[in-house]
């Protein structure tokens, strides 16, 4: 009698097993408990918390978004309690629900505010990674301007690794030239990981007012639209660097985690998928096995990178 | 918060641009909540508050603004709609004995189902709905029927001449709680006028309930999620913005 082997979804993250390489990404589920009230959210592989930076933040005026015929733009700002709020009272909500570890994602205007948040925030017993994000293309003066120059995306990366506690994921833009450059200058800068791709820079613009819809004019453009785009970024990246990489982009469902997969991603983060269909993750979880199985997957780390052939 | 599936039973033209659309298979949600249409072609739910609910059917009603209303109105009868329902808060009526409730043009929506509730419970509300002109009034005007309403005009052409502030504080009306829902700008100037009372605010939204932090305004305690904490606020709360 031969015995039928159930797909094995686990991957390993800096040392940390996960279930399943599924994580909602930053900004697209708050700091997680709110979508206890949709699923049981400990199926997650783990949780990518709302970008937080050193002080707390209202962000931008509104309309803070924009539809887009595959996605959406938005341009919040980076809105959020501050980093000493997120440790404390946040991540304990959330630790009250959700008993893996999380990923915090750590945005700032200045080297001391990334460096005090990330420290703040890697002290947390919650917390197995940080992400940078240094691609926001939301916030003035900031965010996406540390990681558009490779000389100080890895002077950044070198001083956050100093004070992090927990490895360091640096989460890519994809508003360059070649990404890969960018890749490089993270990983000198002693970067764990990386995670790719952030949102597109966009603008619509409102046919009757004739002005752009976004409050702040642009904003960071997501959804199926992109997935093209994080796909070929993946793929470039990892023939760029040996950093573990969390694919991103646009993925709606479990054929497209395989797809970011074979593109060289050791993990995926579902992110605008989150906002217009709160099961969305849950899904995607649940079709994984399925869809391993018809392609003939017996093990997801088998096929990191298998597109490069 | 629930993710179903609704049928339409009615979608219909009550004027040019304006829809009353009735869909089956919803739990009774609260006064104040409100749902998110999927519609098919779009890539963001739309949000619309709740204007009525008996036996299983929620009713609402939209304007035809852009490509995703302009699709809606092309739904049959019959269709089935993915949707999440019981967003949001209510209103608070606890202890009130006394309502006001006072409406700018489409606002009348989910003060249409408060007005309702409150009449359930042996309460009669005093309604007073605000709209542009006359025409606005006969195109409404069998939206009320179960409810007894004062309508006032900008242009004078039915009922009282001028805004909802202005009649209000015309009329004197006693209250202990009033709910207004319409413009920012008549909310602003209702809760400039008056104390004690709770607006159902509307924004462009983007998930609507509460991950993408895309409707949040300013109050008094903080920013809130006019998705989430909201659509329902105190009209001490708000901290009235520019836009």
């Amino acid at each position: 009698m031969t015995v039928k082997n159930i797909p094995d979804t686990r991957i390993t993250l800096f040392g940390n097993t996960m279930d399943n390489p599924v994580i909602p990404a930053s900004g697209t589920f708050g700091f997680g408990y709110g979508f206890t009230e949709w699923f049981d959210i400990s199926i997650l592989g783990s949780i990518a918390l709302k970008g937080t930076t050193l002080e707390a933040r209202y962000g931008n005026p509104l309309p803070r978004i924009a539809e887009c015929p595959a996605g959406m733009i938005n341009a919040i700002g980076l809105q959020n309690p501050g980093a000493v709020a997120v440790r404390d009272v946040e991540l304990k909500k959330l630790a009250a629900v959700y008993p893996k570890k999380v990923i915090a994602n750590v945005g700032g205007h200045s080297f001391r505010e990334y460096t005090e948040a990330s420290r703040i925030l890697s002290g947390a017993e919650e917390v197995f990674a940080i992400e940078l994000n240094v691609s926001c293309p939301n916030v003035k003066g900031g965010g996406m301007a540390f990681g558009l120059d490779p000389a100080v995306l890895e002077e950044l990366t070198a001083a956050v690794k100093e004070v992090s506690e927990k490895p360091v994921v640096v989460k890519l833009s994809p508003n360059v030239t070649d990404i890969t450059v960018l890749a490089k200058a993270a990983e000198r800068g002693g970067a764990d990981g990386l995670s790719l791709i952030n949102t597109l820079v966009g603008m619509r613009i409102d046919l009757n007012s004739a002005r752009p819809i976004i409050s702040v004019k642009r904003g960071g453009y997501s959804g199926p639209g992109v997935f093209p785009v994080a796909i070929n970024a993946v793929y470039n990246t990892r023939e760029a660097v040996n950093l573990p990489i969390i694919g991103m982009g646009g993925i709606m469902n479990a054929e497209n985690v395989i797809e970011m997969m074979y593109a060289g991603a050791d993990a995926v983060m579902v992110g605008t998928l989150n906002l217009i269909d709160p099961l969305g993750s849950k899904k995607i979880i649940e079709d994984l096995p399925g869809v391993m199985e018809r392609l003939g997957i017996d093990k997801l780390t088998d096929i990191v990178g298998r597109a490069h052939r | 918060m629930k993710s179903e599936i609704l049928k339409i039973t009615e979608n219909r033209a009550l004027t040019k641009d304006i829809y009353k659309m009735s869909l089956f298979g919803a739990e009774k949600p609260l006064p104040g909540n409100f749902l998110e249409l999927t519609v098919p072609g779009c890539f963001l739910n739309r949000p619309f508050g709740v204007a009525g609910y008996s036996d299983g059917t929620t009713e609402i009603y939209y304007r035809v603004l852009g490509e995703g209303t302009k699709k809606m109105t092309e739904m049959p009868v019959g269709t089935e709609v993915h949707a999440l329902t019981g967003l949001g808060n209510s209103f608070d009526v606890t202890g009130v004995t006394k309502p006001l409730i006072v409406s700018g043009g489409l606002g009348f929506a989910p003060l249409k189902y408060l007005a309702e509730c409150f009449e359930e419970r042996g309460i009669s509300p005093v309604f007073v709905a605000g709209f542009k002109s006359s025409a606005d009034v006969v195109r409404f005007g069998g939206v009320f029927e179960r409810l007894p309403v004062a309508v006032a005009t900008d242009d004078g052409s039915s009922g009282y001449h001028g805004n909802v502030v202005d009649y209000v504080k015309e009329h004197a009306v006693e209250y202990d709680r009033y709910y207004a829902c319409g413009p920012m700008p008549m909310l602003k100037g209702m809760a400039a006028a008056f104390k004690g009372g709770q607006l159902s605010l509307e924004a462009r939204m983007g998930c609507g309930f509460g991950a993408c932090m895309g409707c949040s305004i300013q109050t008094v305690s903080g920013p809130k999620r006019v998705c989430k904490e909201g659509p329902v606020f105190y009209s001490e709360e708000v901290i009235f913005g520019d836009r």
